[in-house]
């Protein structure tokens, strides 16, 4: 990384069509996560499945989107973020079983 | 090299958020508040998710909530993610006033949206009588969807005087870091609404 410090023009030029890739990635990803966003009102606006179904659906919808915004828009299946990965898989963790414990002290 | 021209070199690196150590901690740091956000957001959607049927005879979830709103809220905050992700694409570039141009369209689809979420709490207070007070369900959903409207309301005041301290400074290793922690901040914010969205609106439509 402090090599390209003093970075000349030709390694500038490929590092801005690097970055043009990744805007690519990212452009396909806000495009996916509308179409999830689309699906999930479509399926409670219609009504179109039963209670039963349309819940796991629309969580799952719901996890599909967050996965993009944490791989994708924040970077985190790029090289070198091992150590923030766990972080946020730490705090998921945590978060899915508050959610479970909560949800299973109400139903039973 | 003084620690000056360490800071704001001829060309910017790759990365320049992470160019410096203090960057590479604020990263890390700040992935490690996340986590911790994480987990408060989970107890408040826990807890909602608990008391949502506990109406104590007030309106519910299915009576109040329309769709239209909530889907023009949800658009204009995924759309805010895109474009932090476009200035953060012109960071990268070293192009600074297309960074600012980016961050101050993401700011002004976050008051939208922000607007929008006070419009829709006062639509309830107003028309069917639904406050903090009304009932279990209540303090849990103005808890769960106030939290994250502050959280939104946090987030355009730090994109602000970011913006504003930094009008004259331009671009350097500095201040790069401090721009990229905003717009982690601003993506999870929307990773956030997606769940409120979802578990929600969409689900306390469904029934």
């Amino acid at each position: 990384m402090t090599d390209n410090a003093n970075t000349n023009n030709v390694v500038d030029e490929y590092q801005k069509t690097k970055n043009k890739e990744e805007l690519k990635g990212h452009l396909i990803s806000f495009a996916m996560m509308i179409v999830a966003t689309l699906i999930a009102f479509g399926i409670v606006a219609s009504g179109v499945m039963g209670k039963i179904y349309a819940i796991p659906v629309l969580v799952l919808l719901a996890v599909v989107q967050v996965a993009f915004q944490f791989y994708y828009f924040m970077h985190l299946k790029e090289k070198g973020n091992s150590m923030t990965a766990l972080l946020i898989y730490g705090g998921i963790w945590a978060a899915a079983l508050t959610v479970t414990g909560l949800g299973a002290i109400t139903w039973w | 090299m003084s620690h000056h021209d360490v800071l704001h070199p001829e060309t910017l690196p790759a990365e320049p958020e992470k160019a410096t150590l203090e960057g590479r901690n604020k990263y890390l740091g700040f992935w490690f508040f996340l986590g911790g956000e994480t987990v408060l957001f989970a107890s408040l959607f826990g807890t909602y998710i608990s008391l949502r049927n506990s109406t104590a005879d007030g309106p519910s979830a299915h009576d109040m909530f329309g769709l239209d709103l909530v889907f023009i809220m949800t658009i204009l905050l995924l759309t805010s993610s895109l474009t932090s992700v476009y200035a953060m694409y012109h960071m990268k570039n070293n192009a600074f006033k297309k960074m600012m141009l980016w961050l101050g369209i993401t700011g002004l689809l976050g008051l939208g949206f922000l607007s929008l979420e006070i419009y829709e709490f006062t639509h309830y207070i107003t028309e069917y009588g639904f406050t903090f007070r009304s009932s279990a369900f209540g303090s849990a959903f103005y808890t769960l969807v106030g939290f994250h409207g502050g959280h939104v309301t946090f987030g355009i005041l730090w994109l602000a005087s970011l913006m504003i301290r930094n009008a004259k400074r331009g671009l350097n290793l500095y201040n790069a870091p401090k721009f990229n922690t905003f717009s982690l901040y601003w993506h999870f914010i929307d990773v956030v609404w997606v769940f409120v969205f979802t578990v929600v609106y969409l689900m306390g439509k469904v029934g």
